[in-house]
């Protein structure tokens, strides 16, 4: 059973002074997510990645479209008591102090009393707010107001938890706590779906992306896959200073960084290099096929729907003439 | 269902509070009780008659204020800082979320006329020396206050739903003036013809009629209100304010948050 099935959501608002013009905010968008996995939304910003997570909360209602979550409609109100969200650049009471907002929230998730005290003080220990859980939020870093979100999103222990810009607003090692903290979360068999426009966060962590751009859902696979298309080319790297000139006969575009060499050469090749690198004596340290970065599959994704758009407004306007 | 309500309607006291509200209630109590030593002072033989019609008023004034300037920004403040995804995210309905914050300002407006009405008794024990039984009226009139509060916080809610805090704030100000003169709105209605008319007596019904819940003069001049307009009133501020907060829930339900 899917975490998440979306059939077909779709929104539109209306603009204008009169409300008369219609802004397509999210093409007809259909989508699976399985339970247990790590979900990327990636796109760029005002994608539409929002408006997916606001729709998916209730927060905005469909122009057409539904979804099931945890295989049940997603209007149940008890779907919800099983879902945790955080919204991006989160901004709380800020009258209450990050103990009083969790039992708030607690409360209104339906945390028995007896678990609930327990429950919080495990989970500002887990995102690392415990020496501060007296003071109020007014005086929170926004890093520390995204931690407190974290917290108040699996605070219920939610089965599945959206993150909206998670790592927004923290510092590196806030950034690496939270990574630390969603690859638990999948241990622990809960499924996460977060959206992001930070590639190298997502390609580390997810297991399945979606890219969605201007609205639309362009690409969709497993990290593995999206990045495996071998574009014909080997990447050695060896220990040392100097490029031996039998491999710039070769043809390979070499980098020096400090005493590490990276040479990007034709698949066909690989044997020629290794005998180069024998023959000189030099140590090598990794030989492997050149494969799509993420962020090379996403920026090729957008540059296509880009010149796609391009067209068609070309057509378009061809018509009309 | 209920614990939800109640949830939302403490966190919303509890943010009122905080939000130094009760503040201004020692600064209006100490104002009151100088103010009546003044009085006290300068009107021989009606100071218990303006210390009531002063106190009252001031009571009535302020908790109209309060409950305009805090109700108008319950949802709106909700959607613009965004606390409102986390709290909807949850198994909480939206017209739970109204009637939450409607009791949880209605709490913060009775809580503070209690405090207030510590100062108008305080104050006439200063200039009368002693409290009768013929007090005890006030009490009906503060009771009637309150019912004036529960029909604002309807309407700020309901302007806030849909509404920028500052147009709300013109919109339930302006009822409240309007309302206070609803009867004089009927008697026009009834003076005028034709089309003027009908208007006039669409408008005078509309209108919450907050001129037959100001009793103030009456208790201090020592008589109590009638049992039937007691009567009329609760029903009238309860189906009144229970229609606003229901037009407040139907925008809500339908509102997107965006």
């Amino acid at each position: 059973m899917p975490a998440i099935e979306i059939l077909g959501l779709e929104k539109t608002y209306m603009v204008g002074f009169w409300r008369k013009r219609p802004k397509r905010a999210l093409y007809p968008l259909s989508l699976k997510v399985e339970e247990g996995e790590i979900f990327g939304f990636l796109g760029p910003n005002g994608a539409g990645k929002t408006t997916t997570l606001k729709l998916l909360m209730g927060l905005v209602f469909p122009t057409a479209g539904s979804a099931k979550i945890l295989g049940r409609d997603w209007n149940d109100p008890e779907v919800k008591a099983q879902l945790g969200f955080l919204p991006e650049q989160p901004y709380f009471y800020d009258h209450l102090t990050a103990h009083e907002l969790l039992n708030y929230y607690g409360q209104l998730s339906g945390v028995p009393a007896k678990d609930r005290k327990r429950r919080i003080d495990e989970v500002l220990t887990r995102v690392g707010l415990t020496d501060v859980k007296g003071v109020q939020l007014r005086k929170f870093s926004k890093g520390m107001l995204q931690r407190a979100g974290i917290a108040q999103a699996i605070l219920h222990d939610p089965k599945l938890v959206f993150f909206d810009e998670p790592m927004s607003g923290l510092d590196p090692l806030g950034r690496r706590d939270v990574r630390d903290l969603m690859e638990q979360l999948k241990h622990e068999g809960k499924t996460v779906f977060f959206s992001t426009h930070i590639l190298s966060d997502a390609e580390a962590l997810c297991d399945r992306v979606a890219i969605i751009y201007k609205g639309e859902l362009r690409g969709v696979g497993a990290v593995e896959d999206l990045t495996s298309t071998v574009q014909g080319k080997i990447e050695v790297i060896w220990h040392g200073t100097q490029i031996p000139a039998s491999l710039k006969a070769l043809g390979a575009e070499c980098h020096i960084s400090g005493d590490t060499i990276r040479a990007v050469l034709a698949e066909n090749q690989q044997d020629a290099a290794i005998d180069a690198l024998r023959r000189e004596h030099l140590r090598l340290i990794a030989l492997t096929p050149l494969r799509t970065s993420l962020e090379a599959y996403f920026v090729e994704k957008l540059q296509r729907a880009e010149t796609s758009a391009g067209t068609m407004a070309g057509k378009s306007m061809g018509g009309t003439v | 269902m209920t614990a939800r309500i109640v949830h939302i309607a403490s966190n919303t006291f509890r943010e009122a509070v905080r939000d130094r509200v009760l503040y201004n209630l020692i600064a209006f109590a100490l104002l009151l009780s100088g103010s009546a030593i003044l009085v006290g002072q300068i009107s021989i033989e009606i100071e218990r008659l303006v210390v009531i019609n002063l106190g009252l008023t001031a009571v009535s004034l302020f908790g109209i204020v309060i409950a305009i300037f805090i109700g108008i920004g319950l949802v709106s403040k909700e959607i613009e800082k965004r606390t409102l995804y986390t709290v909807l995210s949850r198994p909480v309905r939206r017209w739970e979320f109204i009637v939450g914050k409607f009791f949880g300002l209605a709490g913060t407006l009775v809580v503070n006329t209690f405090f207030m009405a510590i100062g108008v008794f305080g104050a006439l024990l200063y200039v009368a020396h002693k409290l009768t039984s013929s007090d005890a009226t006030i009490l009906i009139a503060l009771y009637f206050i309150v019912l004036e509060f529960l029909i604002i916080c309807a309407l700020a809610l309901l302007f806030s739903s849909f509404s920028t805090p500052l147009l709300s704030a013109v919109f339930a100000f302006s009822l409240f003036v309007i309302g206070s003169f609803a009867e004089d709105l009927r008697g026009f209605a009834g003076m005028a013809h034709g089309l003027t008319r009908w208007l006039a007596t669409g408008a005078a019904y509309a209108v919450p009629n907050f001129s037959a819940f100001n009793v103030i003069n009456l208790v201090a001049h020592g008589h109590a209100p009638s049992s039937q307009l007691i009567l009329q009133n609760t029903l009238y501020a309860l189906f009144y304010a229970g229609m606003a907060l229901s037009g407040a829930v139907l925008i809500f339900e339908r509102r997107n948050l965006k």
